[in-house]
């Protein structure tokens, strides 16, 4: 199992990384899902089994809405160019979140009542990078799995504290409920008509 | 009989909201949610939780609790009013998109949000309120943005910036926990006290967090953006008061007075000045928003004894003037290009109504004599004139912005070219609606006294916060 959990924290920074440099939205959307089965394996020290495989279903069906509604929209790629774009500029900050987690790992994992230094390295990633992600777009599938990543990081923190069904189902219809908020703009985004108020 | 307060103010209004959504007539949706609400806030104020009321043979008990999934939603006894309050002013806005086609989603959605809003006043442990906050900024979305226009930066923002308040408010909850368990550890205090801090940042828009603001009143229809500056910030600031409540380290805490007082005075004065300048009616009630935030927060933070009361008062004020603004702004927005100065020139001309309730909206935020903001302003400013002069004079530079801004728009709205004659565009039920509204700040203004049937026993709904 150690072994497994370290596993998971490897495919997280590699999928956190990978959609803050993917330009195609398949592979994105892949990477997405691949990081819900990472957070599944992160997540099973903490949650029974049954918690554990319904937020990963749930991250796959969140998945699943952003790609089909995306497959049904115009290439469109038209970004913002306020901030750099280039792949390089990209892995260099997530280098830098990945050592600011590196450093803050330990003390956080204390503080969340030793949740275990695998399972906060693997949250604090996805929430650092999903961050980071919000922080270097504004095209509204990639907020939409940014608000995911950091939701998904904070699910594998928080599941080490607190384990009530309430708030497992809250959770899963919050994540729902963004993929599908995703979903509205983009079909939203594609309207050639800017209202002026 | 039996009923419980969860099913009857949260469930029954969650469903009925669904339901409403199927329905095309919009007039009727619109009289049903207004109908709905004051049904529901009459009953929160008159019939009373957890006593049997018999009816001859008839009895009647409303149980103040109910369980899902292992935890409880509680109503207690004490937040009847408050429900009635929530209510009451989110029927404004149902009745009120009665006199716009424009406003079609407010009535379903909005009581779907209301329903949720109470959830989170009443979902035990009470740091869950987060995910029911976080499930009607979701919902509210498809309010703010229609399918067929593309969505700006400021609807955007706004989900970015209050889905980020989630993790903060819960993690927060968690540590207040370990606080309390072992209240020597200082910098576990301290760090609890600072996730705590960013959430409510992020969540009440503090200052510089609140750019979204200005941006969405821009970008969506202002009906719509101000039901959500109504509801959301209130029932957030009743939620912070809650945790201030329940810790007491927190509440006796300098450090938060002091933070809680900077907070305010920023948002007071930055939102009065930024207003000043505006040259965008929304823009300017968007800033009238984090003024009304900040006067809240302010009231946090002088003396509970005196400022849970003002904190009470606040919420009829901020619901009528925000009701009655951005029910003119979408009036004015029907019969112009855009609301930027620029082409609502001479507006008063040819929309008088909703021309003066922009400009009485405004002298309220204002804090002008005989209008509905004044008296809650005035005994919050001679509180906090009490404690520090010049916070005083900061406080007083936020309401200055908001006078200039009203001369600024009433000059525009009146400057009209030479010879042009006066056409007023309004229909009648708009005309009456933005009347009852003008009506009611000067009553709220003249008479606050008449809003203590439900603000009296409010109070009592906290443990220690006003005793």
């Amino acid at each position: 199992m150690n072994i497994l959990v370290w596993v998971a924290v490897i495919i997280i920074l590699i999928t956190s990384a990978g959609l803050l440099i993917a330009r195609d939205w398949r592979i994105s959307v892949v990477f997405l899902a691949a990081q819900y089965l990472a957070m599944f394996i992160l997540l099973l020290p903490h949650l029974p089994l049954g918690m554990a495989s319904v937020k990963v279903v749930t991250g796959w069906m969140c998945s699943a809405i952003l790609g089909m509604t995306r497959s049904d929209l115009t290439e469109d790629d038209s970004e913002e160019s306020l901030w750099p774009r280039g792949r390089l500029f990209s892995l260099f900050a997530a280098g830098m979140v990945v050592l600011i987690v590196a450093g803050a790992t330990p003390s956080v994992s204390n503080i969340m009542a030793d949740a275990g230094t695998a399972v906060t390295a693997g949250g604090l990633l996805l929430v650092g990078l999903g961050l980071l992600h919000l922080g270097i777009t504004s095209q509204i599938l990639r907020v939409t799995q940014g608000l995911l990543t950091v939701i998904t990081g904070f699910e594998i923190i928080y599941s080490s504290v607190e384990s009530s069904a309430l708030v497992v189902a809250l959770l899963v219809i919050i994540n729902l409920g963004l993929a599908l908020v995703g979903s509205y703009l983009m079909i939203a985004s594609q309207s050639r008509e800017p209202e002026t108020m | 009989m039996t009923t419980n307060a969860p099913t009857l103010w949260i469930l029954a209004p969650l469903g009925f909201g669904v339901l409403l959504l199927f329905i095309r007539n919009v007039r009727a949706v619109s009289a049903l949610g207004g109908t709905l609400a004051v049904l529901l806030a009459l009953t929160a104020q008159f019939i009373p939780i957890e006593t049997a009321l018999r009816f001859g043979e008839f009895s009647i008990k409303i149980d103040s609790s109910i369980s899902i999934l292992g935890r409880v939603l509680l109503i207690p006894p004490a937040e009847g009013s408050l429900l009635a309050l929530i209510y009451a002013g989110s029927s404004l806005w149902f009745f009120g998109s009665l006199a716009t086609e424009r406003s079609a989603r407010v009535a379903p959605i909005g009581l779907i949000i209301t329903a949720l809003m109470v959830a989170a006043l009443a979902v035990q442990p009470f740091l869950y309120a987060a995910l029911f906050i976080e499930m009607a900024i979701l919902i509210s979305i498809p309010m703010l943005s229609s399918l067929y226009v593309t969505p700006g930066k400021g609807i955007v923002r706004f989900l970015i910036y209050q889905t980020l308040a989630m993790p903060f408010i819960l993690l927060a909850g968690w540590l207040l926990a370990g606080v309390e368990a072992s209240p020597g550890d200082l910098a576990l205090a301290a760090q609890s006290a600072s996730v705590l801090g960013l959430g409510f940042a992020f969540l009440l828009a503090i200052f510089p967090l609140y750019n979204w603001i200005p941006m969405l009143m821009e970008e969506s229809p202002p009906f719509s953006v101000g039901f959500l500056l109504w509801i959301l910030p209130t029932i957030t600031i009743l939620f912070g008061a809650g945790f201030l409540d329940r810790y007491s380290w927190i509440r006796s805490s300098p450090q938060l007075i002091s933070a809680l007082q900077l907070a305010g005075l920023l948002m007071v004065t930055t939102g009065g000045l930024w207003a000043a300048f505006q040259r965008h009616f929304g823009r300017i009630m968007a800033y009238a928003s984090v003024t009304e935030t900040g006067f809240s927060i302010l009231a946090l933070s002088v003396d509970s004894r005196l400022g849970i009361p003002i904190l009470f008062l606040l919420i009829p004020t901020r619901a009528l003037t925000l009701a009655l603004w951005s029910l003119a702004l979408t009036i004015m927005k029907e019969n112009t290009e855009t609301m930027r100065f620029s082409s609502a020139r001479g507006m008063l001309r040819n929309t008088p109504f909703a021309a003066t309730g922009i400009i009485l909206a405004t002298l309220s935020t204002g804090a002008f004599p005989l209008l509905a903001s004044f008296p809650p302003r005035l005994a919050l400013w001679e509180n906090i004139a009490r404690a520090s002069s010049a916070s005083a004079v900061w406080m007083g530079l936020g309401i200055l912005g908001f006078l200039v801004s009203a001369v600024r728009s009433l000059a525009v709205l009146a400057m009209a070219d030479e010879f042009t004659s006066w056409k007023p565009r309004e229909n009648l039920p708009q005309m009456i609606m933005l009347g009852l509204g003008m009506i009611g700040l000067f009553i709220l203004g003249l008479f606050p006294q008449i809003v203590q049937v439900f603000l009296a026993q409010l109070p009592l709904m906290f443990e220690h916060l006003g005793r």
